[in-house]
């Protein structure tokens, strides 16, 4: 039996997908919906101080499709939630009573003030919530007023704002991350410092979609001016990862909990950021996409997935990529491959020969013997995997590995052994081989 | 027999207004612009592209569609215009399947080739919606060319000339220039008069003027023609349809299917068309095609199309005999006539012999035979060359021309149906008209200006 229950700081849940913080947890009538469908959990929209905050009344939203419109990235410039807080703790606490078997925790988002987080932290406590997020992402409107990444981008902050929060509530404390920083491990090594039980990352990256030719003006526009929003959605994914790793893989930070948000739309989404070490994850923009309804082929996607591996627990494959990140000066420099075509499947479009041609070795032919004809020619071929990656055929193009004899590129014999850049001869401050 | 009994039926009006609207309404829709974009993205901007190759004009197909891609239709268009500049009407009446579409790489990788057609027509109807002029002609070369026949080799060749900078005068014998675009192709493939739109818009480039009415052998000679210009193209096309070569062929319906198809072309009111109830063709190409699916979108009850060979052979491609057959014509291979019977002046019936072919291609006769009652046939079995001018060399009953369309006469050029061992198609007019034009002003430039 494939068991998906998820245990999060302490936190169940009968499966790892939770929804992350934003409209689809503005309110009780969406995760009710959401928690009837099926998702684990939900990080709540971000609480703030009351007045609540008001939002544009212009547009919110831009995109960027595919041809078909298939929406590929996603841009807001939405913030906190603008209902009175009185009335999302009140939301919070029945919710919780009814579901109680699934997550919910609550963001929170008041001003770098001990006082703001001491006075709003036993309001949440008192819901019954399973925890708190701290957004310290949020990268447009509240980042000026000294909120969300005014204070993610600043590692101290982001320790203080956590220990007065551990300080003065017995909740579990996540700290949500923004990516619109340079190193993300120093704020996740802050927040490890200071006590925080988790990281979740990534809020949204700064962004502006599409000028729009005609008016001149940012997309979307609000009056005939726009400003910077949050990028979220299947184009951040390959970002989100990589911070991701980097936290997994830091030696100060390694083993901390992460809870994997960036661009996740399906299972395998999911999985891979579960083997780079995140305990859950949280989906915003599919959802916004396609409605609550995705979480089904979620799960059965991840049983499935995990069935044919043989993964019985969630915990059978958290993490297990991590030992596979490194850096490029460990990576084996003897390891030999070369592109080779595989010519029942190729359909002879060109494009590994043109690319390879205009824009790398020269590896690939366009004519042979007079005929059409896509080959690569191994004494030219670095493997660099370009043809591989702009050729529409799946599979027709593999890089093969040479473990023996000479690659007929460097005329030099194939060593089996692994040799880095810390020991190559080019390299100046290359280590003494022992 | 079926003959003798029931009354011979030809009749106008056999359908309503609505019915011929519909009947008549565009083969292919065109595709609307997030439809072009998600088509465009099929595209995988081949290297040295195979569709490229088989277009006989040179069109760079996948750059076009990458424009097409990037939101830039006017200038897929001038890509493709800059090459053909008919593909508006190529867009429309190319059979692809046979050509670019054919060897679409994603044709062969599964089966469903990038719709180039559809693309196609989709920049040049925004160029067309736009109503740009799109090229500006060279400098005045001081050279004048005369150009027999405005159909597409003929306008295409003019269109190069003028680009080029020579002043070019259009003669044809006709009322309406664009030749068979304007007289022959279905009805249904060029609808909302778009040949002339098109002619308009290859004039309006300047430098070109068309002489309508005047041809060879109707005030005009080529000796005289030769003597006043410094150089000529003929693009004549094909004068005539073959005969059956049966007795009775002067019946009152048996009919010319290309003359048919210009009268239908011309008609202001469909229903003004004299249409019998069961019409039989014969032949095996486009034309048969047409008029077939003609006849029976304009209420012929029964259409049968009749075809010496097999479907193998017919030249109409799988598409056309396809499309016929969706529309209801029934298609009988390896018959040919045998006698046409008449009554009263009047056609009845068409005897036929079954055929097959012998062991080396070769049709043979099976000596069986089989009757159709018949109001009307229409002959399609090909057409001929008709030449007006007997100082030009002819090669299979054509002119004789080489790959840039030079005749046996030094100062003459040809293109398109007229000439031998072409392959009757529209694009290949438009080819020919533009190696013609490039070939012309190459010796034009060679040779000192005259008097
Ligand atoms: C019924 C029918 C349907 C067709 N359908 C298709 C199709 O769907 N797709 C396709 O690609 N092709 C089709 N074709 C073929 C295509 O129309 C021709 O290949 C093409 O038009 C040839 O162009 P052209 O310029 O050589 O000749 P034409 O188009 O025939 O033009 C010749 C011009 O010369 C003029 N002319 C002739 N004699 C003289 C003279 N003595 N003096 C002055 N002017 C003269 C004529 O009036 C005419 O305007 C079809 C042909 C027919 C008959
Ligand atoms: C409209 C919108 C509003 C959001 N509001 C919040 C918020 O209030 N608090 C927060 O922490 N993150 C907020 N986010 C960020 C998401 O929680 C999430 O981190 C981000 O969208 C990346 O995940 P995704 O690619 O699955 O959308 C918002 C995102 C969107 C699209
Ligand atoms: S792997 Fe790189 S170098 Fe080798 S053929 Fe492909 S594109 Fe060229
Ligand atoms: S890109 Fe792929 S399909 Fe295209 S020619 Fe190269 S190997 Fe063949
Ligand atoms: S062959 Fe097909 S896929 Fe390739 S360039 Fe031409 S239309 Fe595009």
């Amino acid at each position: 039996m494939t068991d998906l229950r998820g245990d999060f700081l302490g936190i169940k849940s009968p499966n790892p997908f939770w929804l992350a913080s934003a409209p689809p947890t503005d309110k009780e009538y969406n995760v009710v919906r959401a928690f009837k469908a099926g998702w684990g959990g939900v990080v709540w929209k971000t609480l703030g101080e009351d007045p609540p905050i008001v939002n544009v009344n212009g547009p919110r939203y831009g995109a960027i499709y595919g041809a078909d419109r298939r929406l590929l990235g996603f841009n807001n410039i939405e913030l906190i939630t603008d209902r009175p807080l009185e009335l999302n703790l009140r939301e919070i606490k029945k919710v919780k009573r009814d579901w109680p078997d699934r997550a919910v925790v609550v963001s929170l988002m008041v001003p770098c003030e001990e006082a703001a987080w001491k006075k709003i932290l036993p309001l949440v406590e008192d819901t019954g919530a399973d925890g708190i997020e701290l957004n310290f992402g949020c990268p447009h409107g509240m980042s000026e007023r000294g909120m969300g990444a005014a204070v993610g981008q600043v590692p101290e902050y982001v320790g203080m704002v956590a220990k007065w929060c551990k300080q003065n509530s017995r909740m579990p404390v996540i700290v949500k991350l923004t990516p619109n920083i340079t190193d993300v491990r120093n704020p996740a090594r802050a927040a490890k410092e200071n006590g925080a039980d988790a990281v979740s990352l990534i809020n949204t990256i700064n962004s502006i979609v599409g000028i729009d030719l005609d008016t001149m003006a940012p997309n979307p526009a609000t009056d005939g001016k726009g400003t910077h929003g949050g990028y979220c959605g299947p184009a951040v994914k390959p970002i989100a990862l990589s911070m991701v790793s980097e936290i997994a893989r830091d030696p100060a930070t390694h083993g901390l909990p992460i809870s994997g948000i960036g661009g996740i739309s399906d299972w395998r989404d999911a999985a891979e950021f579960m083997a780079v070490g995140c305990g859950n994850v949280q989906v915003c923009t599919a959802a916004m996409v396609y409605g609550f309804r995705i979480v089904e082929d979620m799960i059965e996607g991840l049983k499935n997935w995990m069935g044919t591996k043989g993964y019985t627990r969630l915990d059978d494959f958290i993490g297990k990529a991590v030992p596979n990140l490194t850096d490029w000066q460990y990576l084996n420099l003897n390891y030999i491959v070369k592109a080779k075509i595989d010519q029942d499947l190729c359909i002879e479009c060109g494009r590994c020969h043109i690319a390879c041609e205009d824009t790398s070795h020269q590896a690939i032919t366009a004519v042979k013997d007079g005929r059409r004809h896509f080959e690569v020619i191994d004494e030219e071929c670095v493997g660099c995997n370009l043809c591989v990656s702009v050729c529409p055929v799946e599979d027709c193009i593999t890089l093969e590995r040479q473990t023996s004899g000479i690659d007929p590129r460097t005329g030099k014999p194939i060593d089996p052994a692994y040799a880095n850049w810390t020991t190559h001869p080019n390299n100046p401050s290359r280590e003494a081989a022992e | 027999m079926a003959t003798g009994s029931a009354k011979r039926d030809v009749a106008t009006g056999r359908l309503t207004a609505r019915q011929y609207a519909e009947n008549f309404a565009d083969l292919h829709p065109p595709l609307d612009t997030h439809g072009a974009m998600v088509e465009a993205d099929r595209c995988y901007f081949c290297h040295d592209a195979p569709c490229v190759e088989a277009c006989p004009t040179d069109i760079d197909i996948p750059m076009f569609i990458r424009q097409i891609s990037t939101g830039n239709p006017l200038g897929a268009a001038e890509t493709i215009l800059r090459e053909n500049i008919m593909g508006g009407m190529c867009a429309r009446v190319c059979p692809t399947e046979t050509l670019c579409e054919e060897v679409c790489v994603r044709e062969i990788a599964d089966g469903k080739p990038v719709k180039i057609g559809l693309l196609q027509r989709h920049a040049t109807d925004a160029l067309f919606a736009d109503g740009k002029q799109v090229f500006a002609r060279a400098a005045d070369s001081g050279k004048r060319v005369a150009v027999v026949g405005a159909g597409p080799a003929g306008l295409s060749c003019a269109h190069r000339l003028a680009l080029l900078g020579h002043a070019v005068t259009v003669f044809d014998a006709r009322e309406k220039p664009a030749g068979l675009n304007e007289y022959g192709i279905a009805a249904y493939k060029t609808v909302e008069d778009f040949a002339q739109r098109e002619v308009a818009f290859i004039l309006s480039l300047g430098g070109i003027e068309v002489v309508t009415g005047k041809g060879l052998g109707s005030g005009l000679s080529l000796e005289q023609l030769r003597a006043d210009y410094d150089a000529v193209f003929l693009g004549l096309g094909l004068g005539t349809v073959r005969d059956l070569g049966l007795d009775g062929e002067e019946l009152d319906g048996v009919i010319d299917a290309v003359d048919y198809i210009s009268d239908l072309r011309q008609a202001k009111d469909l229903s003004s068309l004299p249409v019998g109830r069961r019409v039989v063709v014969i032949g095996g190409g486009m034309t048969a095609i047409d008029i077939a699916v003609q006849s029976k979108l304009l209420g012929a009850e029964e259409v049968t199309l009749v075809y010496r060979r097999g479907k193998a052979q017919m030249n109409a491609s799988v598409f056309e005999q396809d499309l016929a057959q969706t529309r209801g014509v029934k298609i009988i291979h390896f018959a040919k006539p045998s006698r046409l019977i008449g009554e009263a002046g009047a056609l009845r019936a068409i005897e036929f012999e079954r055929t097959s072919l012998d062991a080396e291609g070769r049709l043979e006769g099976a000596g069986e035979s089989f009757t159709l009652a018949a109001d009307v046939v229409f002959k399609a079995i090909g057409q001929a060359f008709v030449a007006m001018d007997d100082t030009v060399k002819l090669e299979d009953g054509r002119i004789a021309a080489d790959g840039e369309g030079r005749t046996s006469l030094p100062d003459v050029w040809a293109g398109g149906d007229c000439v031998a061992g072409g392959q009757d198609l529209t694009v290949a007019a438009v080819a020919d008209g533009k190696a013609a034009a490039v070939s012309m002003d190459r010796a034009l430039r060679a040779q000192k200006a005259k008097g």
